[in-house]
């Protein structure tokens, strides 16, 4: 039962001022008896879904983390404690795939965020039209992942590919080349261009939200002052965003940690091996190789890796919202 | 949006940890428990015979969705008490499938590639049919064929597609290059040809592969292994053997074709589909491919070399020229409730007469069929190389962690074709790794 406990250690709460919350129980606290009953059985159902499909697979990935289940039916498998989690730990290809993940999180979150902060300051200019870049920005996101990536494969294919053709016509490279099979390092980043260009309209629309809590008054104020656009944009826009970026960071770097099906139908965890992330090494170990306790071990870890980076975001949040006034 | 945000602070999140841990107490059913006989049901007996079953097909090369539906209709027209209902996924895909398909019984008939049965026969995924098999077929059936549902001499299926890679050739081209096609019966052959086609600038790469890091790369290579004399397992089948000799032989070709430019570079990018798709635009003048090729491309709706195509038995090397095993069989779930009604489709679409009825597809398991003139007529350039070919073939590894040990080679093989390590270490670097799951 250790998949909520690991967390405790860091969380020990730092010394800090801070004021009680005095909104936890509601219902408890404002409504009668009656009230909480209703309350309660209007909750039943959306609980027991939540049991049935979230809880309950979880609870039983976690035990099965801990024997040795080798076969997808139901029966009688070896306790083994926590050795799947140590072989996986010491398994290579582990740390490799570790590595490719954090490269893509890392890679595709800072460019979503950049490009989805120009985006959005686009977005929310005073354009003719305005209404129509909105609709049409928001397509790459509503494509689903697999057509996206099945779309990418095909531009980028090597012998057909229309990143290829264009480049090529454009004498921007001298012949055809491989995009996603010879060279590992350039197949991944092509993997994260696919997810950019999908999920930086999503973080173009938080961020676009969050533009239009901004008062115009401030930045007209800081006109007036003699700040050019940068520097307004710097010490005015930035700051008061804040909030809505730590959001869509935290948002887009889980999101981004669990990265699979883009990388499945791009490039099936190729060239060398040189795409597989975390959650593609989990898929193949639990039914490639049906090693189903070993894919439900590094499922926990990658649950715990998660729950660390909400952790330290949640803190840069904290501090991020005491320092703003 | 600032309260909402503190909404979510540290201690909710704990809080929302503490109450999923509690889920999760309440979701600690024992895996230990439950009965042993979960995968029971393997008496291949369970059901009366007659009902709905759903079969597990995959959707490229050998019989084409088309057939396995018009298979299908015939047999409910002759068996009007069981309705089939055929699902079709990607072959890369299909494995996967039928794992995650196990327990819940989804499917009572599955396609299973030969190089499963020994995993899914162990784990009890499909069920034996060993005393449902009538001795008859195992003499009636090629030998090629028997050994695609066969592990440690119990049967888990019945042969159904009977497939292995012959060697095709763009006829047009080998005779602008001045070259004989007489010549591509050996490896050395072949590179001979590919240097002249390369020299007369017929075609930028001669040769295209499915080299895609997946189990393609795995039957080329095994071809390749077979032709250098090389194997992939001590004969013992303890030790691994493909790290030395032809193994290691195998690979070296692979590479230095690619290195002198003979091969195309993008082959380790693709599929049997992507070789298929480059041979058919006339982009390479040679290329190993399952059998389905040979239709394909000499179909002018979707190949501009219809009717310039050639094939020949798999080049020789040192060691002769084996094809590899890329046979298919059908299986009955174990889960299957259902099993009578799966065995009679089963025995019904493997028959020798549904199987030359659609040998242009893919051809017949079954020995007297390449005399009988319907079959030999369907595909006349390909059925006596054929009777040639099938009668040597290589398996690949009849292990239960095939798929591991598979996936750790497809890695090291492409290590060493794009470079980032010699042929002899890779091999290497894969023989240590797949040591440990040979039980």
């Amino acid at each position: 039962m250790t998949a909520a406990p690991p967390a405790r250690p860091a969380t020990a709460p730092p010394a800090r001022p801070r004021t009680p919350p005095a909104r936890r129980w509601p219902f408890a606290r404002r409504a009668g008896g009656g009230q909480v009953r209703l309350a309660l059985l209007l909750l039943l159902p959306a609980a027991l879904v939540v049991f049935g499909v979230v809880l309950y697979p979880a609870g039983r990935a976690l035990v099965i983390s801990f024997y040795d289940v080798d076969s997808p039916f139901p029966g009688r498998y070896p306790f083994v404690g926590l050795r799947n989690y140590t072989q996986v730990l010491a398994d290579h290809r582990l740390w490799t795939a570790a590595g490719h993940t954090a490269y893509f999180t890392a890679v595709s979150t800072a460019l979503e965020l950049v490009l989805g902060l120009g985006l959005a300051q686009l977005l929310a200019a005073p354009l003719r039209l305005r209404w129509f870049f909105r609709a049409i920005v928001i397509l790459p996101w509503a494509l689903p992942t697999i057509v996206n990536g099945a779309m990418w494969r095909w531009i980028l294919n090597a012998q057909y590919g229309v990143a290829n053709a264009l480049l090529t016509e454009l004498h921007l490279q001298d012949g055809y080349r491989s995009w996603l099979g010879n060279d590992p390092f350039l197949a991944l980043n092509m993997v994260v261009v696919a997810d950019v260009w999908k999920n930086a309209s999503l973080v173009a629309f938080f961020l676009l939200a969050g533009l239009q809590t901004i008062p115009r008054e401030l930045n007209e104020a800081a006109r007036v002052d003699g700040a050019g656009p940068i520097r307004s944009f710097c010490r005015v826009t930035l700051p008061l965003l804040v909030p809505h970026i730590a959001l869509v960071l935290v948002l887009r770097t889980i999101e981004a940690f669990k990265v699979f099906d883009i990388v499945y139908v791009m490039t099936g965890g190729g060239p060398a091996g040189g795409t597989q992330t975390i959650t593609f090494f989990t898929y193949l170990e639990a039914f490639s190789a049906q090693r189903f306790s070993a894919g439900a071990s590094l499922a926990y870890l990658t649950v715990i890796a998660i729950l660390v980076l909400a952790l330290i975001y949640l803190r840069l949040l904290r501090q991020s919202e005491l320092r703003s006034p | 949006m600032s309260e909402s945000m503190s909404e979510l602070s540290r201690r909710r999140l704990l809080q929302l940890s503490a109450v999923t841990g509690a889920g999760l107490l309440l979701a600690a059913c024992d895996v230990g428990g439950g009965s042993d006989t979960g995968a029971g049901g393997d008496s291949g007996a369970a059901g009366n015979g007659e009902g709905q079953i759903k079969a597990l097909f995959m959707k490229q090369a050998g019989y084409s969705e088309d057939d396995i539906r018009a298979m299908t209709d015939e047999f409910h027209k002759k068996y009007p008490k069981i309705t089939v209902e055929p699902s079709f996924v990607a072959y890369e895909a299909l494995h996967d499938k039928i794992v995650a398909a196990a327990p819940a019984s989804t499917f009572d008939v599955v396609l299973i590639d030969v190089i499963w049965p020994a995993e899914f026969g162990s784990k009890r995924i499909v069920t034996d049919v060993t005393d449902q098999f009538p001795a008859a077929w195992k003499s009636d059936m090629l030998g090629g064929a028997l050994a695609t549902a066969a592990y440690r001499d119990r049967y888990y299926g019945v042969p159904w597609i009977l497939d292995t890679k012959y060697f095709f050739y763009n006829t047009d081209m080998l005779t602008g290059a001045g070259v004989e096609p007489a010549g591509l019966s050996t490896w050395d052959g072949v590179l001979a040809a590919a240097r002249a086609l390369k020299a007369k600038k017929v075609v930028d790469y001669p040769l295209i592969w499915s080299w895609k890091q997946a189990e393609a790369l795995i039957c080329d290579y095994t071809q390749l292994v077979g032709a250098f004399g090389g194997k992939f397992l001590s004969d013992d089948g303890r030790s691994v053997a493909f790290n030395t000799g032809g193994g290691l032989q195998a690979l070296e070709f692979m590479k230095n074709t690619l290195d002198s430019k003979l091969t195309n570079p993008n082959s380790v990018e693709s599929l049997e589909e992507d070789v298929r798709k480059i041979f058919s635009d006339g982009q390479a003048a040679m290329a190993l491919n399952w059998t389905y090729m040979f239709n394909a491309a000499n179909d002018p709706q979707q190949s501009k070399i219809a009717g310039k195509v050639g094939v020949a038995a798999t080049p020789a090397g040192p060691a002769g020229g084996p094809g590899v095993n890329g046979s298919m069989a059908l299986s009955v779930s174990s889960g299957s409730k259902n099993q009578k009604a799966a065995w009679t489709y089963v025995s019904y679409i493997t028959s020798a007469e549904v199987q030359a009825k659609y040998a242009k597809s893919s051809l017949p398991c079954w020995t007297t069929s390449y005399d009988d003139a319907a079959v030999v007529s369907a595909l006349p350039q390909v059925v006596p190389v054929a009777r040639k070919q099938l009668a040597t073939l290589i398996a690949r590894p009849q292990v239960p962690r095939y798929n591991e040990i598979s996936q750790i080679l497809q890695v090291e093989v492409q290590n060493a074709l794009l470079g980032r390590k010699p042929a002899k270490k890779a091999l290497d670097d894969a023989a240590d790794q797949a040591r440990t799951l040979l039980s």
